[in-house]
């Protein structure tokens, strides 16, 4: 993160240093409101907005704060800005807004937008914190609708609300995997991910802190 | 009395924060590599949870619900509707409470004020006491209900992160593939433990 290009604060957070699979921030949400795609889909859309605009807002009074109020006046911001996305989601979308209950609400205290507020926009310019704010947006978004393809495509049969495997209750071929539809499911998805970023990006993988010793004497063993 | 002790073990079980709703998800992969700072920031959610939830309820029947500043007797209160203002004051009183009972504690119990060290101001923004707090909002209880689903809330909570620790450190001495390493495998084990609490789902009390 040290030069702090436009092009960088917006690529890297997806796949080099995704908030959810390497930093662990954000997963409240990321795990309960994945089990269709267009419920991803508005999730995605919120947080990209709520934190894109907190970072820049943030950055435009980071000169004037004082650091020992700064998380308070974050929270303001932050808590402002939700408060702006739930009222445009029940005006506008009310169903979609029982759907995601209380998530919404919860975006308030989704370590990403707190995190990338406290950490980037609190020293940089208004227009960078606003890319890199975007950036991780995305990079969350890039999760939630990964685990929300797959929860709805083999949970349902279908992407969007459209089928695609023919459920066999409808005279179809696909036997739907009610496990998918469970929240578990979304940890196990998630786990996986992150195992195939990481084999992807070597340099990602945890160092052992107990690795196990090579096996000294393999004869005897065998 | 049955009411309540129902509520109890709904909120520490069927509905366990962590593992049926995913609150506070951030802390709880980060902080359960130890079981013994497992325990401390349980504790802490814990009390927070026990004194936040409460008070905000407090906060929503008596200024923020429509109709909640009759008792002011200002006229033309009555239709005052100030819901939306909701998360805002939420997150302002949790920041507060969370702030007093840090200098509380410090002043009265340092033995506990020790042992919670770095937890309690990070509990500000943990998922749980929010998400606790909009629960109590959403299911429209009473001052009682709220003092026992945010104590229940918050053991629940305490409950699985002990849990989580336990397993994680018997999980450094297996033989993890090395992408799965930490992070991976520590989701796929809650994402277990979460499959096992499903098993209280359907209970009715």
């Amino acid at each position: 993160m040290s030069a702090a290009t436009p092009k960088g604060v917006l690529t890297t957070p997806i796949f080099k240093n995704n908030p959810i699979a390497l930093q662990i921030l954000g997963i409240c949400s990321a795990l309960a409101v994945t089990t269709s795609m267009s419920v991803s889909l508005v999730m995605t859309m919120a947080v990209i907005f709520v934190t894109a605009f907190s970072s820049m807002f943030v950055s435009l009074i980071r000169n004037h704060i004082p650091s020992s109020i700064r998380i308070i006046v974050q929270m303001t911001i932050i808590a402002s800005l939700v408060i702006v996305v739930d009222q445009i989601l029940k005006a506008f979308a009310y169903e979609m807004s029982k759907q995601l209950s209380v998530f919404v609400g919860l975006i308030i205290t989704n370590c990403i937008v707190m995190g990338r507020a406290e950490g980037f926009a609190m020293t940089n310019p208004p227009q960078l914190a606003f890319l890199d704010g975007v950036g991780n947006g995305l990079g969350y978004g890039f999760i939630l609708m990964t685990v929300g393809f797959v929860r709805e495509l083999l949970g349902a049969g279908s992407v969007f609300g459209f089928t695609v495997l023919q459920p066999i209750q409808d005279g179809g071929w696909y036997v739907p995997n009610g496990l998918l539809l469970l929240p578990p499911s979304a940890f196990f998805i998630i786990g996986l991910i992150i195992w195939a970023l990481r084999e992807t990006h070597p340099e990602q993988v945890e160092e052992n802190e107990f690795k196990m010793k090579e096996n000294s004497q393999p004869k005897e063993a065998v | 009395m049955e009411h309540y002790l129902s509520l109890l073990v709904a909120a520490v079980f069927v509905e366990n924060m962590a593992l049926a709703f995913f609150l506070g998800m951030c802390t709880f992969i980060a902080v359960s590599k130890k079981v013994s700072s497992a325990i401390g920031l349980g504790i802490a959610v814990i009390t927070v949870l026990t004194i936040t939830v409460p008070v905000n309820n407090l906060i929503l029947h008596y200024l923020l619900a429509e109709g909640a500043l009759t008792w002011t007797g200002i006229s033309g209160t009555e239709n005052i509707d100030l819901t939306f203002l909701g998360y805002l004051s939420y997150i302002g009183v949790i920041a507060a409470i969370v702030q007093i009972l840090e200098m509380f504690l410090d002043k009265y119990v340092p033995a506990l004020y020790n042992a919670l060290g770095v937890f309690l101001p990070l509990i500000t923004v943990n998922c749980a006491i929010l998400g606790g707090v909009l629960f109590m909002a959403e299911r429209n209880y009473n001052f009682g209900e709220s003092v026992v689903y945010g104590f229940g809330a918050g053991l629940g909570w305490a409950l699985a992160i002990a849990a989580l620790a336990g397993i994680r450190e018997k999980l450094k001495y297996s033989d993890v593939p090395a992408g799965l390493q930490g992070l991976g495998i520590t989701f796929i084990t809650v994402g277990l433990m979460s499959l096992g609490f499903m098993s209280f789902s359907g209970i009715q009390l």
